[in-house]
C-alpha cells in the first residue's frame, strides 16, 4: 500500500488505525434479532400489537397506519377496544416494570377515530370465482367473511337473526358495547361486497350444499342455548335464562323480572344479566355463584364496576329450590382440590325471579347427516387447520372447544379463511416460524421514561343504574398518544441509536434509514455492550465458529 | 380523569437518539455525521469504557468548536491504544506528551495559539486518572491557577491501566490492584479519601468544574458543550469502566458506571467558580452491592465469610456522597437488602 503523504511534523495518518481489523480478536458477535412482543402473542386475534402501537407513537398520520395494521388481521378494533378481555395486556413487560401499557385503549381510540373519519377496509383481491358459504354473522363468521372476500373469493354470509353481530348484539348489552359502534364496523366489512343474507337459518347444511355446490362452508353458529340446571321450582316460579333474557332486551322487549333478581352462575354473563336487571330497575340484584371470587370467570373489573353499581355478591353459595318470591341457597365448601362440597346449611332468600347464566351450549342440528364431523360434548372438533373431519367444512368460534371470547372468534375466522384459501388452491398450510418470545429481563427498562398509565374514566355511577348509555369512556387524543408511547416495543429496535453511540470501537453504523443498522464485523470486538444497552431487546450475542 | 404528562417520548433523552424528538435534540453520538475523533481500528480491549469516553467528548467538544480543535494527551491506556505505530485511530489534531506534563503542553499549545492570534482553536487536554491525580498534578494545578485557555478531561478508570492496574490516588477504597493485594485486615486499596480531583479543582475556583459518566451520554455531552462556551481552565471528570482493570464483563461497562451514579457512590455534578451549581439526583436508587459485585477487584468482599463490615464502610461513603450532594430523589425509595 502506498503511504499517503503526511504534512509536516505528522507522523501518523489519521484514522490510519482503521487499516487494523480489530474484529478478529471477537468470540462472539453483535447480531440484530426481531423478537416477538409478548402482547401479540397473547392476542387471540393475532395483532402484530406492537407494531401498531409504534405506528400510533408518531401521531396524527401514525394513527392511520397504526388502524390499517390492526384491519389487516381484525377488523373490529372499535368493538375490540370495548368488550376484548385483552390478554395482551395481561402479559405486556411493561406490566413488570410499573403498570401495563393501555393497549386496549389505544386500540379503542384508533377505532373510534377510524370510524369518525370514515376510514375504509383495504381493497379486496381479484375475485377467485370460488364460492364460500359462512354460516352465523357472529365474530368468527364476519371475521372470516372479511378475510375470504379479501382473498377474493364470493362469500355469503347466512344469519338466523334478523341482524349480523351474534353475541356482540343479542349477549352483550349497550353499556359495553353501543350498537352504533358495531354497526359501523358490521357495515364496513358488507361494503367489502360479502353477501349477507339475514333472516335465514340454515337447517340442513348437506343439503344446502349439494343444492348450491359451495366450494367450502364454514360454520360459526356459536353457542345460543342457554343451558339449563335441575333445580326444584314450584309452579309460581320465575325461572329464565340470561342469554334469552339478553336477547329480548335486544329485541325491545321488557322481561319481567321484578324488584329483587338472583342470578345463578359466575361467568361473564352473569354479570352483565345482574347489572341489566339493575337498569331495568331491580332494587336487588344478586350473584349466587358456587365458587370463590377468586375462581370466578367472569373478569374482575367487571365485577367491580358490577359492584360500583350496587350488584351484590354471594359466594360459594348454590341455589336448591325456586319458590315465587324466595330460594333456598345453599352453602358451599371448598375441598383440598378446590372443588366446592355441599355443606347442608341452607338459608332462605327473597327474590322474585331467578336468572340462569350457566353457559351456553350449540344447537349443532344444521349438522345431522354430515357422519365425518366429529360432534363429541356437543361442540364441532376441527384440526389446527379449522377444517372438520368432512373436506370442505371448517368451523370457528364458540362453537368449536376452547376459550369462547369475541376476539378468540375473531381470530379463529381468520385463521379459517386462511385454511380456506390454501385448501380451495390445493396447497399445504406452510408451517409458520416460531419466534422467540421478548422476555423482560431481555430488555434495559433503564431508558424508558417514568410514565405512569393513563386510566380511561367511567360514566357517572347514577347514569350507570338506570341507563344503558356507555360505561367506559374513550381516551383523547393525548392521553392515547401518551399511552402508546409507553409501550417499549419488545424485541423490535425502536430506532433510538444508542448502539450506533454505545460502541466503543464505532463498529455500529447507521444505514440511513430511521431503525436500520449493521455491525461492522471488521470491527466489532464482540464486547456485548450494544446488547446490553439496546432498550428493547433487539440485538444478540451469537457465537463464533471458532 | 387522570391528569399525564403529555410530553412523553417512550425513551425521552435516555439513550442516543428518538425517533420521535427532533433531529437536533437528539445527541452528537446520534448524529450520522458526528467526527469519530477515535475511530476503528484502535486496539483498546473490549467493552473499554475509556474508549468511549473519549469519543463521546471529542466528538462534542469538534462540534462545539466547529473542528478549530487540538488535543494534548498523556501517556496511558488512551494515548497507547490509539496509537499503536505506525497508525493512530485520530481523526483530529492530536499530540503525545508525557505521563504527567499533558496540563503543561496543552497550555503552551494555548499560549502559542494566542501568541499567533487564532485563539478560536480550542485546546483541550487528555489524561488519564494517574496522568491526572497523581504524577500530572503540579502541572494541572498551576494551568488552573494560571486559568489557561484549556479543556481538561481526565478520563477515571481508578487506576495505571496500562500499566498492569496498579493503584492510583483515584483507586476506590478496598480495590484490588497489582499493589493494593486483598490480603489482610484491611484487603485491598486503603480506605480515604484519596485525592478527589473534582474538589481539588473547584478550590482553584476555576470558571467551570463537572463530573460525569459514560452511562449519561445526553449529560456529558451537555457538560462538554458547556465548558466550550466557557473560556479559561475547565475540568471535566468522566468516569469510564475499565473491563480489565475492574475485572467486570466487557458488556457491563455502561451498566457500571450507571450503578456507580445510582449507589451514589459516582456523585455527578457542576461546579462554577468553586460552587456547586447544578446535580444530577440518583434515579433508581441502588445498595452498593449491586455495583461492587460485579467486578472481580471487589470480590474478596463477598463469599464466605465475605467482608460486610468494608462493604457498609463502602455504603457509608456512598450515603456520605448523597448528603454532600443532595443526591436523593423526591419521594425515594431506598431498596436496601
Ligand atoms: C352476555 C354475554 C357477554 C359476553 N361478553 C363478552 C365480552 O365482553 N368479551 C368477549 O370477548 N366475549 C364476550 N362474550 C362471548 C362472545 O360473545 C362469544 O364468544 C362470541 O360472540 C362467539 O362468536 P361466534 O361468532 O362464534 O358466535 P356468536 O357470536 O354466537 O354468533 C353466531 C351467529 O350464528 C347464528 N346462527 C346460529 N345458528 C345458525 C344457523 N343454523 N343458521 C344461521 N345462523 C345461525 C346466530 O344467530 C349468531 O348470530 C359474551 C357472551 C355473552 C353471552
Ligand atoms: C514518568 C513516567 N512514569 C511511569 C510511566 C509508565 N506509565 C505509563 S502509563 C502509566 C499509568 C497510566 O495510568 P492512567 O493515567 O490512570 O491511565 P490509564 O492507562 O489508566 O488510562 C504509567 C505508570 C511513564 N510513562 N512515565
Ligand atoms: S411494552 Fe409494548 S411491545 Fe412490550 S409487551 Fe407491552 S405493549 Fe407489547
Ligand atoms: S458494542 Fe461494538 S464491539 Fe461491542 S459487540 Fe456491539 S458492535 Fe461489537
Ligand atoms: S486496560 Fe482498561 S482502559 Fe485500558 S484499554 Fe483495556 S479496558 Fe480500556
Ligand atoms: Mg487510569
Amino acid at each position: 500500500m502506498a503511504e499517503p503523504q503526511l504534512p509536516f511534523a505528522i507522523t501518523l495518518g489519521p484514522g490510519s488505525s482503521r487499516s487494523d481489523l480489530t474484529g478478529s480478536w471477537r468470540t462472539e458477535r453483535a447480531t440484530y434479532v426481531t423478537r416477538q412482543a409478548p402482547c401479540g402473542n397473547a392476542c387471540p386475534a393475532g395483532e402484530a400489537v406492537r407494531d401498531w402501537l409504534y405506528d400510533a407513537e408518531e401521531g396524527d398520520a401514525g394513527y392511520e397506519r397504526a388502524w390499517r395494521r390492526i384491519v389487516e388481521t381484525n377488523p373490529f378494533p372499535a368493538v375490540m377496544g370495548r368488550v376484548c378481555y385483552h390478554p395482551c395486556e395481561t402479559s405486556c413487560n411493561r406490566g413488570q416494570l410499573d403498570e401495563s401499557v393501555g393497549i386496549n385503549s389505544v386500540e379503542r381510540f384508533l377505532g373510534d377515530r377510524a370510524i369518525e373519519l370514515g376510514w375504509s377496509l383495504p381493497a379486496v383481491a381479484a375475485p377467485t370465482g370460488r364460492r364460500v358459504l359462512v354460516v352465523g354473522a357472529g365474530p368468527a363468521g364476519l371475521s372470516a367473511a372479511y378475510h375470504l372476500v379479501r382473498l377474493g373469493h364470493d362469500v355469503t354470509v347466512r344469519e338466523a337473526e334478523s341482524r349480523p353481530g351474534g353475541m356482540m348484539r343479542w349477549g352483550i348489552p349497550r353499556y359495553r358495547l353501543p350498537r352504533s359502534v358495531l354497526d359501523a364496523e358490521v357495515q364496513r366489512i358488507l361494503d367489502l361486497g360479502v353477501r349477507l343474507e339475514l333472516g335465514v337459518r340454515v337447517d340442513d347444511l348437506a343439503g344446502t350444499m349439494a343444492a348450491e355446490h359451495f366450494d367450502a362452508v364454514l360454520v360459526a353458529i356459536g353457542a345460543q342455548v342457554g343451558r339449563r340446571a335441575y333445580i326444584p321450582a314450584g309452579s309460581a316460579a320465575h325461572v329464565l335464562d340470561a342469554v334469552t333474557v339478553l336477547h329480548g332486551i335486544e329485541a325491545g322487549e321488557r322481561p319481567l323480572l321484578g324488584r329483587r333478581v338472583a342470578v345463578y352462575g359466575g361467568g361473564n354473563t352473569a354479570i352483565d344479566a345482574a347489572r341489566t336487571a339493575r337498569r331495568l330497575g331491580a332494587a336487588d340484584a344478586l350473584v349466587v355463584y358456587r365458587r370463590t371470587r377468586e375462581r370466578m370467570p367472569a373478569h374482575e373489573s367487571e365485577v367491580q364496576e358490577a359492584e360500583e353499581e350496587g350488584v351484590r355478591f354471594r359466594w360459594l353459595s348454590t341455589i336448591g329450590e325456586v319458590e315465587e318470591s324466595s330460594i333456598v341457597v345453599e352453602q358451599m365448601e371448598l375441598d383440598e382440590t378446590g372443588f366446592p362440597q355441599p355443606t347442608g346449611r341452607t338459608e332462605v332468600l327473597a327474590a322474585d325471579s331467578v336468572v340462569l347464566a350457566l353457559g351456553q351450549e350449540s344447537d349443532l342440528s344444521l349438522l345431522t347427516g354430515i357422519e365425518q364431523v366429529d360432534l363429541a360434548r356437543g361442540v364441532v372438533h376441527t384440526s389446527p387447520t379449522m377444517m372438520t373431519g368432512q373436506p370442505g367444512i371448517f368451523a370457528a368460534g364458540d362453537v368449536t372447544p376452547g376459550d369462547r371470547s369475541v376476539t378468540v372468534a375473531i381470530g379463529h375466522g381468520r385463521v379459517a379463511a386462511e385454511r380456506i384459501d390454501v385448501w380451495l388452491a390445493g396447497l399445504a398450510p406452510a408451517p409458520e416460524p416460531p419466534r422467540e418470545l421478548a422476555a423482560f429481563d431481555m430488555l434495559n427498562t433503564w431508558y424508558y421514561e417514568d410514565a405512569p398509565r393513563a386510566h380511561r374514566p367511567r360514566l357517572e355511577l347514577v347514569r350507570r343504574q338506570s341507563t344503558f348509555e356507555e360505561v367506559v369512556e374513550g381516551l383523547d387524543v393525548d392521553n392515547a398518544l401518551y399511552e402508546a408511547r409507553r409501550c417499549m416495543s419488545c424485541g423490535t429496535c425502536l430506532s433510538c441509536d444508542n448502539c450506533v453511540a454505545v460502541c466503543p470501537d464505532n463498529a455500529v453504523v447507521s444505514l440511513g434509514m430511521p431503525g436500520s443498522y449493521a455491525i461492522d464485523l471488521d470491527y466489532c470486538k464482540g464486547c456485548g455492550i450494544c446488547v446490553a444497552e439496546c432498550p428493547c431487546g433487539a440485538i444478540e450475542m451469537v457465537p463464533e465458529e471458532i | 380523569m387522570t391528569t399525564t404528562d403529555l410530553k412523553l417520548y417512550q425513551i425521552g433523552t435516555f439513550a442516543a437518539g428518538n425517533r420521535l424528538l427532533d433531529p437536533d435534540e437528539r445527541s452528537v453520538q446520534a448524529d450520522p455525521g458526528r467526527a469519530n475523533a477515535i475511530t476503528s481500528g484502535h486496539r483498546a480491549c473490549q467493552g473499554c469504557g475509556e474508549a468511549l469516553g473519549a469519543r463521546f467528548v471529542l466528538d462534542a467538544a469538534i462540534r462545539a468548536a466547529e473542528g478549530n480543535i487540538v488535543t494534548a494527551n498523556a501517556t496511558g491506556c488512551l494515548e497507547v491504544f490509539s496509537t499503536p505505530y505506525p497508525e493512530s485511530a485520530w481523526q483530529l489534531a492530536w499530540v503525545h506528551s508525557l505521563f504527567g506534563n499533558v496540563a503543561a503542553v496543552a497550555s503552551g499549545i494555548a499560549a502559542a495559539l494566542k501568541a499567533q492570534g487564532r485563539e478560536h482553536i480550542r485546546v483541550v487536554a487528555q489524561a488519564g486518572d494517574g496522568g491526572t491525580v497523581d504524577i500530572g498534578l503540579g502541572c494541572l494545578s498551576g494551568m488552573f491557577e494560571r486559568n489557561d485557555d484549556v479543556l481538561f478531561v481526565c478520563y477515571d478508570n481508578q487506576g495505571y491501566m496500562n500499566t498492569g492496574v496498579q493503584r492510583s490516588g483515584a483507586t476506590p477504597p478496598a480495590a484490588r490492584t497489582a499493589t493494593t493485594k486483598p490480603v489482610g485486615v484491611e484487603p485491598g486499596n486503603v480506605f480515604g479519601q484519596g485525592k478527589d480531583l473534582p474538589r481539588i479543582a473547584m478550590a482553584h475556583e476555576i470558571p467551570y468544574v463537572a463530573t460525569a459518566t459514560v452511562a449519561d451520554l445526553r449529560d456529558l455531552e451537555r457538560k462538554v458543550e458547556k465548558a466550550m462556551s466557557v473560556h479559561g481552565a475547565r475540568y471535566l471528570h468522566v468516569l469510564v469502566p475499565c473491563p480489565l482493570g475492574w475485572a467486570s464483563a466487557s458488556k457491563d461497562t455502561i451498566r457500571l458506571a450507571r450503578l456507580a451514579t445510582q449507589s451514589g457512590l459516582f456523585p455527578v455534578f457542576e461546579a462554577e467558580h468553586g460552587v456547586v451549581t447544578a446535580t444530577t439526583p440518583i434515579r433508581q436508587r441502588v445498595p452498593v452491592e449491586d455495583y461492587l459485585t460485579l467486578q472481580g477487584r471487589f470480590a474478596h468482599l463477598f463469599g464466605e465469610p465475605g467482608r460486610p463490615d468494608v462493604v457498609a464502610r463502602i455504603q457509608a461513603g456512598a450515603d456520605r456522597n448523597i448528603v454532600r450532594y443532595g443526591l436523593a430523589a423526591e419521594n425515594e425509595v431506598v431498596p436496601h437488602g
